[in-house]
Formats: C-alpha cells, structure tokens, sequence
C-alpha cells in the first residue's frame, strides 16, 4: 500500500474514514446524531467531492451539475420500478445513465471555457429542469415527482419471486436500508469516492488536470489535447454526482425535478467554495456544515431565541430576537449569502485556507519556519 | 395567417424589451468593468419593490374603529381614510393611480446610490481577480438582496395595478389600416416597448454624444491608454455601473403592472438574460438589444400551438436552445467584437 499511497495520503484516508464512521457518535453532543441528517451529509459531500473533482481540478466552473444530480435520482427510480427494489443496480444504473448524459453535454461544452462554459451548462441544466416539468412528464412524472407504487411491474423481483407487502422502499439484498443501516450504506460509498477522488487528484491524470486550470494554452503548445482529459474530469464528476441523485433516491424514493434547478447547482458550487475550492477534504466539510446549517437555523424560531437571549434586559432582548429573527427559521438563506460573500471576498480558498492561515501563524510563532509554504492546489 | 404572426410578434416585444434592458445593463458593466455581474437581476428585483414601497407609501391609510356603526358582518365598521387622499385632494387620488410610472422618479436616484456603493463597496476588489470568483461573489450578494426582500415583503407576489386610463388594449390593427378588433395589443404592453425603445435610444445617445459617452468608450476600447492620458477613468465607469443599475432598476418598475414582483423575480430573469448576453456577443451593446428583442420574439413563437404541435416542448427550451446552438456555432456571439472573452 506505501508504494501506491504517499504516508500522509494515507494518514488522511485513514483519518477521514475513521471521522465519517464515527459520526454517529461525534454529532450526536451537536445535535445532528440522527440517521436521515447524516445521510444527507453523505451524499452531499459525495455530490461536492465530484463537483471539485470538475471545478477544482479543472477550473471549469460548471452552474448545471444538479441536472446530473436530478438525472441519477430519476435512473434509480425506474430501476426500483421497473428492474428492481435492490439498491445496488440502481445505483449502477444511475451512474451510467448519468455518465452518458454528462458525456454528451460535457461533449458539447467543453468546446468553450470561462464564462461561457458556465453559461452553456447552465443552459443545459435548465432545459433538462423545463422538459422535466412538460414535456418528459411521462418519464418524470412532472410536479408531482416519481414515485414508487404497488403496481410497478418490477421484472427481476418477480423473476425472483420475491414480492412486498405495503410501501415498496429500497432494499439491499432483502435488508431494509431505513436509519443507520442507510447511513452506513451511503457512508461507504462516501469514503469509496473520496478514495476515488484522492487517487485521481495524486495520478499522472490528475496532475493534466491541475495543468489544463493553470494554463491551458501552454498545455496545448506543448503538444497535449487537453479536451479529452477535461471530458473525463466532466463525466467523472457528472458520475459522482449521478450516484448522490441515486442515493438520494435510496433514502427516500421520490424523484422531483427541482432537484435539477439551477439554485441546486449553485447549492453544490456554495459548498465547495465555502469549504475551499481544490483541496479533497474542504468540499467535503463545506457540504456538510451547510446541510448542518441548514437543518439547525432553519428549525430555530422566535421562541428558542427568546430563551437563547433572555440573559438580557427585556428591551435588549426583544430587539435581539428580532434581529437574529431575521437570519434563521425561513431567513436561514440570507445567513448563508452573507456567510458566502464574506468568504469570497476575504477567504477566496474556503474555510481549508482560513485554516492553513492559521495554522501558519502558529508555525510563524513557534520559530520554526518552514521554507516551504504548502500552495493550494491551483 | 398574417394576423396571427404580426400577433404573436408584437407578444413578443415586451418580454423581449426586458431582456434587452438586463442584457443591456449587464452588457455596460461587462464592457466598462469586466465585471461578470450575477447581481444584476437583484437589481432589477429591487427596482421592482421600488415600486411597491413607492405604492404602500402612497396608500396608507388610517384605520378608525366605530363601534356605533356596523358593518354587514356584524363587527364594527371599519372606517379607513387613505391619507394622501385627505391630504392632497383629488391630485392624490391621481397620484395613487399613477404610482408605478411615478415610482421611476424616485427609483432613480435610489439605484444609481445601490450601483455606486455595491461597485465601490464590494466590485471594486474583484476587478483583478478571476471571472469565476467575480460570478460567485455577485452571486452571493444577489441570494443576500433575494433574502432581505423577501424577509421585508414577505414571499408572495404583490400585484401592482396599472393607471386606470392605460388598462384596456388599443386596437393596432384598425390603426394599421387592417378590419378592426383582429389584432389588439394591451396599452401597458406597447407603453412598456416604447419605454424600453426610449430609454435604449437615451443610453445609445449618452455614450454617441456626450463628451462623457466617448470618454467611456474610449475606455472600454482600451482601458490603459485612456488612464495615462490623465484621465480618472475609474470614476467614469462607477457612474456607468450606477447607470446600468438605474436602467435595470427602471426596467424593473415598468414591467410590476405585467408580472406582479416577488423575491426570485431577479433570478428568474438573470439567467435568460445571461443568456441574451452571451447570444448577442459579450461586451456589444447592440448585440445585447438585437438578441433581447429577438428571443423575447422567438419565445413568443414557440408557445403558439401550432409551433407545439410540430416540436412539443419547444416553447419550455428555445431560448436555451438557440443559446446552445449560437455558442457552439458562432462563439463570440452574434455581434461581439473578435478577441473579447472568445474561447
């Protein structure tokens, strides 16, 4: 294992396995220690380490990747309609539904960079959102969202002879996949595509990637076609992102399509620049720590936060609660613009910088500096 | 046959005058500041409440309660005075009815106020940074400018009336010299066109005409020369920016009576009309109005049935569509320069 991993890589697998398995443990003081939240940490940080495989790598900003997102989530669907209610070939099939569909839009994009890349992605993302919601109504069941029924045909469980009683939900090998046993699910194929993701950012491929964001000119004057790695960069994360739609589906097997609306897409960019652009580990906590957000201010209201400040005066206290009002419950959005304009403009390598910064600054102090200033990986 | 094109043309003209008012405030600020401006549709949102606190303002009213009177249900009567009106007469009745037109004299000098500090507050420092970093952060003030809206006016959409005398539809056909009663068009729709043709000539004849107009275009042919001539062009384009935040914000007013405002109105035209940019050519001005008009008008097309009926769905994707296809085709737009943002 040495000789194909470097000791910290290693280091930081082991570290980052061992931080996802225990979580259950660790957030539970937080209050986040429950199945259904957990889970959605893991698929969205699968979703940001595949989205930061594409922008971080490439510097290819891409504002249409929850189309792949949505895409996955409607493969695994018809595969528990109309194969089975398995979860493994689901997931198989979104994966490679949402690979081809990444590889014919990324065909097709990745013919322009910059702003223009951004905005032909996000063209195609919202044409998928529109079909989805008319036209495809028949395959996406339009507003109302795909969902399972009693009466799917479901070929392979009746091949197999295997039938359910009540609610159809997703299993694994006839085990149900409800609480834990769903977030250990989605947590090994969390720590499988970080591994992926690690792998990828140290091989030979990964350092063309890193190259094509640097300066692409150069790459091709010096005799490299650098459209088919970025095309891989493209499907491969439009992959990662088709098996977070899939386990998304897992958990709760209802497809809607404004999975694939462009506020989505931002949603994914959001974190992977919160948490820092570029590194493996940062899009993985910026994932997590806004779905944390998301789940803890969006549940304050006004009562809670009359305790939290009655340590006041009652004058102090009541304009505190209205103004802290203002920023949780159904405000939960304004708090996470704010929190991602400060941490462009002062931050622009996400929380991953703030900490190398002060990580820095101890060294600094400790004396012992350190010649070499690790970079972001750029 | 020729009715219902010239029809579905002229449906197209309002819509396609927005998108040409956006695209022609963003195409400013791209062409000045070089600023990749995901915000500008905030703008155009916030131009929108303008006209709605413009309205609350005008119809406040006091609210005295009699209980000797009852009202039909039983309660006691409620007698509201609308203030303006008891101040001022039957001129404040007039301006009640006016307000959204009014609304423009006070949005602005508010939005060229929001323009100049959003740009020297925040822009300013992404100048030399990457466009994708500039995306994120008008991205993330544009959410802000969405989330504060909605936590003032809540998340409904607030209909705006238009004046009494400018509701009905003139009958353009009969004008024309066609039969009458064939081709009508609502007033506020043809108002909105002619707004939007008005304030495109004024912006044309700003930057053509004026000493200040060529300065600026001196500097967006070539930033540099122009700054070693002595002239503080930085300041030049601050102005510019707060003017394509007063045409978004103008726009914005104007189009309440037709699409009554909430909170995601900036989004939802922001991404069309990054695309009417991109279509018409990053950095041209006349390619930003040319490709509003024309994809406001093919839109219109689309959604007739017969269009349907051919290609089902294709009123959803045009503009997308026509997007899509023009990039890949012809990169650098339909009327962009060669050599700016071509890659």
């Amino acid at each position: 294992m040495t000789n194909l991993m470097s000791r910290n890589d290693l280091l930081l697998f082991a570290g980052f396995t061992l931080v996802v398995l225990t979580m259950p443990i660790w957030l539970a003081p937080f209050g986040a220690g429950y199945p259904d939240l957990l889970q959605r940490f893991m698929i969205f940080g699968i979703f940001a380490v595949g989205f930061n495989i594409l922008f971080g790598l490439t510097g290819y900003l891409s504002f249409g990747h929850a189309a792949f997102f949505g895409v996955g989530s409607y493969a695994a669907v018809w595969s528990f309609k109309l194969l089975t209610l398995d979860a493994i070939p689901a997931i198989l099939f979104a994966v490679i539904i949402s690979g081809l569909f990444a590889l014919v839009i990324g065909y097709l994009c990745l013919r322009r960079s910059g702003i223009y890349f951004s905005i032909l992605t996000l063209a195609f993302a919202q044409m998928s959102y529109n079909l989805a919601y008319s036209v495809l109504t028949p395959i996406t069941n339009g507003e109302t969202g795909l969902q399972l029924t009693l009466n799917d045909p479901r070929s392979l469980d009746a091949v197999l002879g295997q039938s359910v009683a009540g609610q159809p939900v997703p299993n694994l090998l006839g085990q149900p996949l409800s609480g834990y046993a769903g977030f250990y699910f989605c947590a090994g194929f969390l720590i499988l595509a970080f591994f992926l993701a690690q792998r990828i950012a140290g091989s030979p491929f990964g350092m063309m990637l890193k190259a094509i964001k640097s300066n692409q000119t150069r790459m091709q004057f010096t005799g490299f076609n650098t459209r088919p790695y970025a095309l891989s960069a493209f499907v491969i994360s439009g992959m990662y992102a088709g098996l977070a739609g899939a386990l998304l589906a897992v958990t709760d097997p209802l497809a809607g399509a404004e999975r694939m609306q462009w506020t989505a897409s931002g949603e994914v960019v959001l974190m992977t620049i919160l948490g820092g652009v570029g590194t493996l580990i940062g899009p993985v906590i910026g994932a997590w720590l806004i779905k944390y957000f998301e789940n803890i201010l969006s549940a304050l209201n006004d009562q809670i936060l009359a305790r939290f400040w009655s340590f006041l005066p009652d004058g102090a206290a009541d304009t505190m609660v209205a103004i802290t009002g203002k920023f949780v419950g159904d405000g939960w959005f304004l708090t996470l613009g704010l929190v991602f304009v400060i941490v462009v403009i002062f931050l622009p390598g996400g929380i991953m910088e703030g900490v190398r910064r002060i990580a820095g600054m101890f060294r600094r102090r400790s004396g012992s500096s350190p010649a070499t200033r690790t970079q972001p990986a750029e | 046959m020729f009715d219902v094109i010239f029809l579905q043309f002229l449906n197209g003209l309002d819509k396609g005058a927005a998108y040409a008012l956006i695209a022609l405030g963003l195409t400013l600020v791209f062409g000045t500041l070089g600023v990749v401006n995901f915000a500008h549709g905030a703008l155009f949102m916030l131009g929108a409440f303008c006209a709605v606190t413009v309205r609350m303002l005008l119809t406040m009213e006091t609210v005295t309660i009699d209980p000797e009177q009852l009202s039909p249900w039983g309660s006691p009567l409620e007698i509201r005075e609308p203030l303006v009106q008891a101040w001022l007469g039957d001129f404040g009745a007039v301006l009640v009815n006016y307000s959204v037109p009014l609304s423009i004299l006070i949005t602005i000098p508010i939005m060229l106020l929001v323009g100049i500090a959003l740009e020297r507050g925040i822009i300013k420092h992404f100048y030399k940074r990457p466009h994708a970093e500039q995306i994120l952060v008008t991205f993330g003030l544009a959410i802000v400018a969405q989330e504060v809206i909605k936590s003032v006016f809540g998340p409904n959409p607030i209909p705006q009336p238009m004046p009494t005398d400018l509701r009905g539809a003139a009958d353009i056909g009969a004008f024309l010299g066609m039969q009458a009663n064939i081709i009508t068009y609502p007033i506020w729709r043809l108002i909105y066109f002619v707004f939007a043709a008005v304030v495109i000539g004024g912006v044309f004849a700003f930057l053509q005409f004026t000493t200040f107009g060529m300065v600026v275009r001196a500097g967006m042919a070539d930033r540099e020369t122009v700054g070693l001539l002595g002239i503080n062009i930085d300041r030049r384009f601050t102005i510019m920016f707060g003017l394509a935040a007063v045409v978004a914000g103008m726009a914005g007013v104007m189009y309440t009576p037709l699409l009554p405002p909430n909170y995601h109105l900036g989004m939802d035209f922001l991404v069309l009309s990054f695309v009417v940019v991109v279509v018409g050519g990053m950095g041209s001005l006349p390619g930003a109005v040319a490709a509003g008009f024309l994809l406001g008008i093919l839109q219109s097309f689309a959604s007739m049935n017969q269009v349907k009926a051919i290609v089902p769905g294709i009123d959803q994707i045009i503009i997308y569509l026509v997007a899509v296809i023009i990039l890949l085709v012809r990169p650098r737009g339909l009327f962009g320069r060669r050599g700016v943002m071509e890659a």
